[in-house]
Formats: structure tokens, sequence, C-alpha cells
């Protein structure tokens, strides 16, 4: 075990770097040019943009740019972007905003999703069952900025029970809805996961054993169904986890959060070469780890990978 | 450095810019008890710049700065008039030097004297190249600013020989050539003073700024919100009716317009597309519409030789009688635009009405006719070039529709991916025949539409445009003795483009906004920024 984790600690050096220089390559070879852009619609003065881009950095050959960039790295400089601010301040504000909502709709996922799948897969056939499928299939046909509006539209500004965006991202009661919105896709593949494993298992000749041993129920489905339907479901939400964590750009932009989605929007739109590096190199070490907690969870909910 | 670098193109819709700074006459009407100690919180987005005067020239960071400081003029937002600010004079008796006298008693929210230095240097440290400032090239009127300011290479001065301080409120600028309105510019925000304790440390000022206007910096949120209070010690005209104003950051005007409607926004710029339809339902007597000096034009190639000769301007009016603006402005633009009769804005000083005379008027007979006389256009096809991410498919389309139905002519939109692409292929003259093209006001004054965009190889002249008769009737403008000698000049250079029609006025743009309940005298300016200092706050 303790290898294991050691191999998937190393495992993350050369993605760390690779994932760095194709971001850095990808960003910094785009059409168009970050300084000319920053006079806007004027026609820029070839002087100036001549002493900006020495500022930046960006007079340089591509590489010497890279090596610049991750010696500066090395040292926990990520740079500056063109408002002036160290890049790591900018995540430093970003990152806490994004990991609360995505935390809050990780937990929406993981409640009701689960919840849902459960009562779908024990009672197949049921009434219950065909209004989770049927639910399920329309959250996951309508896209995330429809129902952001939607959601938006008739708790703000209809009914008035939440404000229409989020005021303070301190306030866990303003995430809710933002954090369900940004769950809902996810929750329904949780769900429909969760309630497809669940049928299998009930026909698992483990599951006749313990059910001909007279075994109380509550055991049955909570140490043997679901533990084994949920290592699945665990793959998809720790996955899941990185993926909420950068694809929260609709769902930020609608509540107008101002967490990773929109800082790496902006910063891709003006062509900020250090905060796009930044932010995704963080993304994905996020990824990593959350890769890595799967592996590991794996082995806690079946003991047969652990010994192996 | 051409002068004509301190154009800024319009791209509504995408990331347009109305900067200098607005204040406020006094208009005293209010229908309900206000609350001067209360702030108010204004739509806005995370400035692309450090807080410099100089280095900003996009609105996030461009509407904070012109609160925070206040220059030698400033436009009455009630009638877009220059008015005098720090500047208790500005006089010249050439149009090349001005000699320039301060009020006495403006201070730096620091507490330290607005003195004659402060600008001066402020001018000097700004216009120098490796000071990289964005808006650099608005000093380059300056005599010396090639000095400080070289086309490539380290500057080898850090003043300027045009600027000279007498004493504490006197101080002479001397330009490279007579610019009879050259006060008018004065009013950008990059002309601001600055304090001594920004030349210490310019990058902490950029994120700490200390000015001289109507607010002072409080605080800035990164991302969130930046704060401001009312100067207690402001010397303008403009004194604030509020207590201040917070900046909160959008990222889409659609986030805004919804906290606006739930009263958790109070001020908002402009209401996204998706509610110009219904925002005067949504927003009943709170809803604003009104002009600003901003226009939107149809240009044609003319540096291409079979767009060149006194025939093809027959061709180009008969287009321009083509388009049935009434109709489109009504419909796909959903009355958000006021159809043009000039090729300047409505509102601006030396506006004049109709300068356009019959060709802005829609009649389809006549422009066939016109069309036929001036031998066709080329290939009896025009392609009309614009940018996709704009919002300008819709109009493109209708205009083509228009000129279609009404002369025969293959007409089809030509789009470009963004801005920036549309941009690179009409200045690197890689278009074929017609492109879309606009201006906004630098400030409110005809010759801001007239000579930077169609003198003789002006920057912004994309053209390719050149009338000796245009030339001398703006050269001889530019040297007038007085402002409204100038603006008479330019109105006799207008009509000379009425002759020679390089582009197509199409129409006007406007302020489609609106306001909180729990704000009221909220009025926009034709920079489409609200008098700020005049908003009141409801008890």
């Amino acid at each position: 075990m303790g290898s294991y984790v050691l191999r998937r600690v190393l495992q993350m050096i050369p993605v760390f770097f690779g994932a760095t220089l194709l971001i850095f390559l990808m960003v910094y070879t785009l059409p168009g040019d970050p300084i000319a852009a920053l006079f806007g619609d004027k026609a820029a003065d070839p002087a100036q943009v001549a002493s900006l881009k020495h500022q930046y950095y960006l007079d340089q050959p591509l590489w010497k740019q890279y090596l610049h960039y991750m010696g500066n790295v090395f040292q926990l400089d990520f740079g500056q972007s063109f408002t002036g601010r160290p890049v790591s301040s900018i995540m430093a504000d970003a990152f806490p905003i994004t990991i609360r909502l995505a935390l809050v709709a990780f937990v929406f996922e993981i409640v009701v999703g689960l919840a849902l799948g459960l009562v779908a897969g024990l009672y197949r056939g049921s009434f219950a069952d065909t209004l989770v499928l049927v639910l399920t299939l329309i959250v996951i046909s309508i896209p995330v900025f429809v129902l952001g509006y939607i959601a938006q539209n008739i708790f703000a500004i209809k009914l008035g029970w939440v404000t229409a965006t989020v005021q303070n991202s301190t306030d866990i009661s303003e995430l809710l809805l933002p954090g369900a919105v940004l769950a809902s896709l996810s929750l329904a593949y949780v769900a429909r996961l969760t309630r497809t494993s669940i049928g299998e298992n009930l026909r698992a000749d483990y599951m006749r054993t313990a059910v001909a041993k007279g075994l109380p129920r509550r055991t049955i489905i909570g140490r043997h169904l679901l533990r084994n339907s949920l290592i699945p479901v665990v793959t998809f939400l720790g996955t899941d986890l990185g993926a909420l964590m950068g694809g929260a750009i609709v769902t930020e932009g609608i509540f107008n959060i101002q967490g990773v989605g929109n800082v790496l929007y902006k910063a891709i739109r003006t062509k900020e070469g250090p905060t796009v590096v930044g932010i995704v190199t963080v993304l994905v070490l996020v990824y990593l780890v959350a890769s890595l907690v799967v592996d590991l969870l794996y082995a806690v909910l079946d003991p047969r990978i652990r010994y192996a | 450095m051409p002068a004509v670098t301190r154009v800024r193109w319009a791209v509504i819709g995408a990331t347009s810019v109305a900067l200098v700074a607005t204040g406020c006459s006094s208009s005293g009407s209010s229908s309900s008890s206000s609350d001067t100690s209360k702030t108010f919180s204004y739509q806005s987005s995370e400035p692309q710049n450090p807080l410099q005067p100089a280095n900003a020239n996009e609105v996030g960071g461009g509407r904070i700065i012109q609160n925070l400081f206040r220059g030698l003029v400033d436009y009455d937002p009630a009638n877009g008039k220059l008015r005098n600010q720090v500047a208790d004079k500005i006089d010249t008796t050439d149009s090349q030097t001005f000699n320039v006298t301060l009020k006495s008693g403006w201070t730096f929210h620091d507490g330290t004297p607005v003195k004659a230095k402060s600008f001066v240097d402020a001018w000097n440290w700004a216009a120098t190249v490796s000071n990289n400032q964005i808006n650099s090239s608005w000093f380059s009127d300056i005599e010396g600013y090639a000095d400080v300011h070289p086309k490539s290479g380290s500057p080898a001065k850090t003043t300027m020989s045009g600027l000279t301080v007498v004493d504490d409120t006197h101080f002479t600028i001397k330009l490279v050539n007579k610019v009879s309105y050259f006060p008018y510019k004065l009013g950008y925000p990059a002309f601001s003073p600055l304090p001594e304790g920004f030349f210490k440390d310019p990058a902490g000022f950029g994120q700490k700024p200390v000015g001289n206007g109507p607010y002072q910096f409080v605080s800035w949120e990164h991302n969130t919100a930046v704060t401001t209070k009312a100067f207690p010690n402001y010397q303008g005209v403009d004194k604030a009716k509020n207590g201040g104003i917070v900046f909160k950051m959008y990222t889409t005007a659609e986030a805004a317009y919804a906290d606006l409607q739930s009263n958790n926004l109070d001020v908002m710029d402009q209401v996204p597309p998706s509610a110009l339809a219904n925002y005067k339902n949504d927003l009943g007597d709170r809803a604003i519409d009104s002009p600003q000096g901003a226009i939107q034009n149809i240009g044609f190639t003319l540096y291409q030789p079979d767009w060149a000769g006194a025939n093809m301007a027959k061709v180009r009016q008969g287009l321009s009688m083509a388009i049935d603006r009434d109709t489109i402005t009504k419909t796909v633009l959903q009355s958000s635009r006021k159809p043009a009769t000039a090729w300047v804005a409505e509102g601006v000083e030396g506006y004049k009405a109709g300068t356009c005379g019959d060709f802005c008027t829609f009649n389809a007979t006549k422009a066939k006719q016109l069309v036929t006389e001036g031998g066709g256009v080329p290939g009896n096809s025009l392609k009309i070039t614009y940018n996709a991410d704009g919002g300008h498919k819709e109009w493109v389309d209708a205009v083509c529709n228009s000129i279609r139905q009404s002369t025969g002519v293959n007409c089809v939109g030509d789009p470009k991916t963004d801005f920036k692409t549309a941009r690179a292929a009409i200045t690197g003259h890689t278009i074929d025949g017609a492109f879309r093209t606009g201006w906004v006001q630098d400030y409110p004054l005809n010759a801001n539409f007239l000579h930077d965009v169609y003198v003789t190889g002006a920057a912004s002249n994309d053209f390719g445009y050149s009338s000796a008769a245009f030339d001398a009737a703006a050269k001889k403008a530019d040297e007038a003795a007085s402002v409204e000698a100038s603006e008479t000049g330019y109105q006799e250079a207008e009509a000379q483009l009425a002759q020679d029609f390089p582009a197509i006025p199409l129409w006007y743009y406007r302020t489609n906004s609106g306001y909180s309940t729990k704000v009221q005298n909220v009025k926009f300016d034709s920079f489409g920024n609200p008098a700020w200092t005049n908003v009141q706050v409801k008890g």
C-alpha cells in the first residue's frame, strides 16, 4: 500500500511538467497578441507595445519564456497578471470560493444522488423508479445554463427567496442554489449509476446468501449491497470533483461567483499566460489528488484490491 | 507618433469603452428625501490594468479612475460642454501655446496640495515609453513627446520640452501643431494630476490610488468590488450628493440585470441584449433610454481602384439610400439605436443634423438610379465584413437584405471570428468592398469624429480616404482661433464627406439601462456613464 501511494505521488511529477508545458505552449501560441489586445479598440502604439512586451518577458523566444516561468514557479512565484497582481494571490482568492462551491455541489450529488439511486434501484419498476428516471433524463438533457437561468428567475426574481447572484461567497446558504445547479447534471448520473449498480448486485450470489442467512435488512443493504454498489459511483465522484472545480464556468457566470471558472475564462480571453498556466496547473494537481483518493478508497471498499 | 492613435474603434457589444470624466451639473431636483451619506452600487468589471490614470483604457478601470481623479477640465454631463475643474482658466492666443491657471485650495485625498507640478510631472511620467502606460499616446500633441517616447529604443529624456512650470498655480503647454480644441482633450482621465507619493511607488499606487476627485479610494477586493467614499474636502463643481460608489464586479450583464431587478445592484451600464425587448416593462419609469456619442458606419475600401473615382461616390450614395434605417433600428435593433443623418453622433458639440442630406433617407427608386448612374457595384456583389463576436450579424444581414431588394446588388455579410481578426483584416487591407466600422467619442466634439477618422493618413482612416478639400478644411478648423470656430470649420469639412461618401452613416448608439428602487436622479451622459455625483440614495 505504501509503495503504491509513493508510486502514484511520483507519477505526478512528469504529469505536472507535461501539463504546464502543454498549457504554456497552447496559451502562448494562440493567435492574437495579448499586448496589442490590451489597447482594446484603439490602434496600438508600436513603441509602447515593444516596451510592454519587454516588461512581461514576451519579447523572448518561447523556450526561454517557459524556462523563465518554470524557474520562477520553483521559487513559488507564478508571475504577475496585467493588473499588476501576483498570480499566486489571484489563485489564493479564487480557489477557496470554487472549492466551497464544488463541495456544496459535491454534497448535493452524494446525498441526493445516492438516495434517489438507492430508492430507484431497490424498487425497480415502481412509480418512484419511473419518476427518478424521468427526472434525471430531463436534467441530463437540459443544458446547465438553461437550468441556471430558470432557477435564478424563479427563486430569486419571482419568489425572492434568495439573492439573484451570490453577494458573499463565504455564506454557504447563498451557495446552495448555484451548488444545486452545478450538481444537477452529475447528480443525475450518480442516481442512474447507483440505480444500475444496485439493480445488478441485488441479484448477486452474496446477496442471496445474506438474505438466506436471515440478516437484518439494514445490514444487507448497508454492508453488503451499498458497499459493493458504490465502487463505480466512487470512481465517478472522484473524477467529478475535478470536473466540478474546472467546469463551474457557466454556473459561476450566471450567479456572478468570482471563482476559478470566471478568472480562468477572463484570463484566456485576455491571453494572460501566467494566470492561465498557474490555474490549470493547480487544477491538474486537483485531478491527480482526486484520482489518488479514488484509488485509495477502492482499497477501503473492496478488500480484494487491498491485497493485490 | 501620429496624433490619430488617440482614437478608439467601437465594438459595442464586445468591449467598447466610454471613458472621460463626468461630473454633474447643479440640478437640485429631488422627488423624495435622500441620504447623502449612503453609498450606491454600480455594475463594473475587474480593472484590466493597475489603477493609474494613464493606464486605464477599458471601462473597468476607467470609470473608477474618472471618479477618483479630476483633471483641469471635464464635461458637463447635462450637455457635454467643457467646464473647468482644477483649471481656473486655460488661455491661448495662437492655438498652440496654452497658459494654464489653477484654482487654489484643491488637495489630493492624502492632504497634499494640487500644484502645477502635479500635472506636469504626471504627464511627463505617463508619456515616457518605459513607464508602460497604455494611454501614453494621448500626450503626442505636446512638444518634446518624441524625446520621451521614441518610435523604438529607450527615451533620451524623461521630460517634455513643451511643459513648463511657471509657479505653483501656473504652467504652460506648447504643442507640436496648432490644435484649437486641445482643452477638449484635457478632459480625458490620462491628463489627471498625480500626488508626489505616486512617483516613489507607481506599482503600489496602482493598487491603492490617491486622487483628487469627488471620491476617494477605500478598498479593492479583487474580482469582487472596489469601494469608494465621498471626499469631504472636494473643491470641484460637482460635489457628491451621495456617500460613495461601490463598484461591484460582474462577469455578465445578465447577472447584473438579475441583481438590478432584485435590488441588489443600484445602477447598471447597459441591459443585456436578451432584456432589450422588455426592460422598459420590467423597470417602468426606472428604465433609461438616452443618447450616446457613438455611431455605426459601413466603410468602403477606397484604396481599391474599382472603388475609387467620383462616379463610385454616386454608387455609395445610392447604397446608402437603399438602406431602410428606420425599420432596421426599430425591428432588428429593438429601438436601441437611432437612424443617423450625419457622420458625427447626435449630442456631440458641433453636431449638425442632416449633413448627409437625402442620401441617408430610404428611397429605393433613387437608390437604384444612383447605383446605375455611378456604373454599378463592381461585379454587382458587395461583401460587408464584420466581427461575429459583437452581435452585428443580425443588422448586417438586414442591411444587406435592404440593399438587395432596393438595388438588386448581391449583398452578403462576411463574418470574421472576433474583433481582433476583423480589425487585422481591415487594417491589413485584405478585405474586399465594405466593412462594418464605428466610432465612440473620446471627447464630445465633432473634430473627434472627423479628424481622427477621415483625414488623409489618420491611423483610423481604414478607408484609405484622401481628399484634398477635406484635409484643407480640417487643417483650417484645427488652426481656428476658438473652439466654436473650429466646430463650424469641421462642419464644413463634414459637408465634403457627403460628396465623397467614404462611409455610410447608419445609426447612433443609445444607453439602455436602468436603476433600482433605492436610488433616484440617475441620468446618463453621452459617454454612457451616469452623472455619478448626482445620484441620490433614498433616505
